[in-house]
């Protein structure tokens, strides 16, 4: 007879720790939701979440922040995944609160600080007491001290001086009246191990994450792929190139990767040798300082 | 202008090792880091991260631009928020991550000075390792001895004592020893299984990854070795069964018309299907009929798996309640008595009323007493104390309301555990670990 060993891989334990979080918050806190916004990282948080609850559906909605830069792909993709799994999707519409005048959008065309507040009506409108984000710990310095639970007052603002202190794995989701606890099942995955699992679960993404010829211009070191958002500027050269995205944000925005991986399995060998963190590649909202992630999650951003 | 980066070259020997390296199969070894500035404790983690290759290119820039001295201060790779860096002090605890062919590991960087025993306490409660720094020109001071003890009180199973600046003592031998000596002497008064002292320089990085020449008397590993090595697999309670029902699942749906299961977490022991089992606090007794993990039925089901059980008859259960062996059940009980951390600013009391999470039970309590307050320096036991101030630790006695299904913390680590909230504030408040009564 032979002895089992009884040990978890790494992403059987990070998936076990995740399950857990999730279905904490859906035995203690009344009206929780899911932030989706078609990134791998919330595909892989809603996919835990399906896992978390089968045979039975998700007990909670799934909320979209549409900032109307979209990649098309991304919509699409999006509303196939709602409709296979039976859930509720809620959209807080950036384009909808500028046109009532509650938000004004940067001079740059950035629609990234005023989600924050275009998030917070839709979570007061709709009685949201927890929010599940993909957010990870190794994604920036602000997020490594980030709490499982982490708990935010009735403007949704965090304050990471005064956390709740989080033991074991006795979270405590009690709040008062307003309050509301944003909840980071991913805290403990890192960008590989995101990867790993979209590759053993044969999860299914958004096309643009893997390496296809595209149309680019050069901005600041940084290819910009052309589509309905960026659009060729006075002397700059429109060229063919594989590229493929590493994170997925707003259109106008996120840059892409030169890379040939059209494959999961590539694109891990890619990530693994790859010696630069997926933000400072990819995102220009993240280049102003080295506090820009502090700042914003202080505001009630994800 | 800033060049745009070179594609991969997916058919490099490079890519084609590193695929491999990150596709294999690993386990997670959880480390809590104690320590202040002073020790080197932030240099140490940026070694290891910088080593190991967890660090990337461009935060390996910002740190090099940042850097005041003639070499990269890789402590800066650490510091996260701006109070932090201005102040030049680490606020709260701290997550990171790097991973070797053999394992991951999450570090819980806890802070040395500013609230200590509430970070140390949060950063030790999930390590399978602790790691105590030592600066070797200073020795052990009162500050190593709390972090050390502070480990035992939350049973790490594994301590790592790094004695650091070894550059600075002339790697000398003697004084190595003088400290190895002088912990294990104060380990053995202690609940520490297992102690490995490893000489090292985070700064040069000797002994951090690999053995260094400069002690060619250490005839140990060097710290990431035994990083990588340590056997955890058997710091795992296996024996005693216990399940905390977390979740009650019930489709309602065609396709599963009668389908009803008890998700959960495995606390500890092993579930397997056609188990006989009893459910707390019914005292009724069933059998296993399947268990349901996330990619379908399995055997058998171990900590820290997350399962959904379902039991051969309709039984009432609910969340809080617990799923058990009928020849080993946990103590039903409402009188606690724990061990107590106290993070709160207003002081435990006697007659104080707070609301108890223990696994997945939530219940009141009133405090009875305030056996003794410990000295966490001298372990002395002041029994005259009538209350714990913030960052205490102390013997406390409580009646709860209900019962809570419970075994002590040194058996069972996950039943064994629970957290005080203040039910004004909802902070969470104090640490508990139970005692034998």
């Amino acid at each position: 007879m032979t002895t089992p060993d009884y040990r978890l891989s790494q992403l059987e334990t990070l998936e076990a720790e995740s399950i857990h979080v999730i279905r904490e918050v859906v035995a203690e806190l009344e009206r929780p939701v899911l932030l989706f916004s078609g990134g791998k990282d919330s595909i892989v948080m809603l996919e835990l979440a399906r896992k978390a609850f089968a045979p039975a559906r998700i007990p909670f909605p799934v909320m979209h922040v549409d900032t109307g830069l979209n990649f098309p792909e991304v919509l699409e993709f999006r509303d196939k995944r709602v409709a296979e799994l039976g859930v509720e999707l809620v959209v807080a519409s950036v384009p909808d609160a500028i046109a009532a005048g509650t938000v004004k959008q940067e001079p740059n065309g950035s629609r990234n600080r005023i989600q924050t507040p275009v998030l917070l009506d839709a979570v007061e409108e709709h009685g949201f007491t927890a929010l599940f984000g993909g957010a990870r710990r190794d994604e920036d310095k602000a997020r490594a001290k980030e709490r499982m639970f982490s708990f935010r007052d009735e403007f949704g603002q965090w304050d990471p001086k005064n956390q709740r202190p989080e033991l074991w794995d006795l979270y405590n989701g009690r709040i008062h009246l307003g309050e509301s606890i944003r909840v980071f099942p991913l805290s403990n995955w890192t960008e590989l191990d995101i990867w790993q699992y979209i590759l053993r679960e044969e999860i299914a993404i958004p096309a643009l994450y893997l390496a296809e010829e595209r149309e680019v211009v050069e901005r600041q070191g940084m290819l910009y792929a052309v589509n309905e958002f960026i659009r060729p500027r006075d002397g700059e050269q429109v060229r063919r190139e594989s590229v493929r995205y590493r994170t997925v944000g707003d259109a106008n925005l996120t840059a892409a990767v030169p890379s040939e991986a059209t494959t999961v399995e590539e694109v891990i060998a890619e990530i693994a040798v790859t010696r630069m963190t997926e933000r400072g590649a990819t995102r220009g909202d993240d280049k102003v300082s080295d506090a820009a992630m502090e700042d914003r999650k202080k505001e009630g951003y994800f | 202008m800033t060049p745009v980066q070179q594609p991969v070259d997916l058919h490099s020997e490079a890519a084609v090792q590193a695929h491999d390296i990150a596709v294999a199969r690993k386990d997670i070894l959880r480390i809590a880091t104690a320590g202040s500035v002073d020790d080197g404790k932030s240099t140490l983690i940026g070694r290891l991260l910088y080593d190991s290759k967890a660090v990337f290119e461009d935060q390996y820039e910002a740190v090099e631009r940042a850097s005041k001295g003639d070499y990269v201060d890789l402590a800066l790779l650490t510091d996260g928020l701006r109070a932090e860096r201005e102040q030049g002090i680490t606020i709260d605890v701290a997550y990171r991550y790097f991973s070797t062919p053999r394992r991951t590991f999450i570090l819980a960087d806890t802070p040395g000075h500013v609230q200590y025993t509430r970070n140390m306490v949060t950063g030790a409660s999930t390590a399978d390792l602790a790691i105590v720094l030592v600066d070797a020109r200073k020795g052990m001071l009162e500050q190593s001895r709390r972090h050390a003890f502070l480990a035992s009180l939350l049973r790490v199973p594994h301590l790592v004592v790094a004695v650091n600046k070894m550059d600075l003592v002339d790697w000398s031998e003697t004084t190595y020893e003088a400290i190895r000596e002088e912990f294990t002497a104060f380990a053995a008064k202690l609940n520490i299984p297992d102690l490995t002292v490893v000489p090292i320089s985070a700064l040069n990085g000797d002994n951090v990854v690999t053995r260094s020449e400069n002690t060619p008397w250490y005839e140990g590993p060097s710290l990431l070795h035994h990083l990588e090595h340590v056997h955890v697999a058997s710091d795992r309670n296996l024996v005693d069964a216990r399940f905390p029902v977390q979740y009650v699942i019930r489709p309602q749906s065609d396709a599963h018309h009668d389908y009803r299961g008890y998700a959960g977490r495995v606390a500890s022991g092993v579930l397997r299907t056609g188990d006989e089992v009893q459910v707390l606090p019914s005292g009724l007794t069933t059998t296993i009929a399947g268990i349901d993990g996330p990619r379908g039925p399995v055997d058998e089901a171990f900590p820290p798996m997350s399962v959904t059980v379902r039991l051969t008859d309709d039984l009432d259960v609910s969340r809080g309640d617990l799923i058990c062996r009928p020849a080993n059940a946990p103590r039903a009980t409402q009188d606690l008595d724990a061990m107590i951390c106290w993070m709160a600013d207003e002081p435990l009391r006697p007659r104080q009323r707070l609301a108890i999470k223990h696994t997945t039970r939530s219940v009141r309590a009133m405090v009875k007493d305030v056996v003794y307050r410990l000295d966490v320096n001298t372990l002395h036991r002041d029994q005259g104390a009538a209350e714990l101030g913030l960052n205490d630790i102390g013997r406390v006695v409580l009646r709860t309301t209900q019962p809570l299904f419970v075994d002590d913390y040194a058996r069972n680590r996950a039943t064994g555990r629970f957290i005080l909230v203040d039910e004004a504030t909802n902070a969470t408040v104090g640490a508990g670990m139970l005692v034998a009564p």
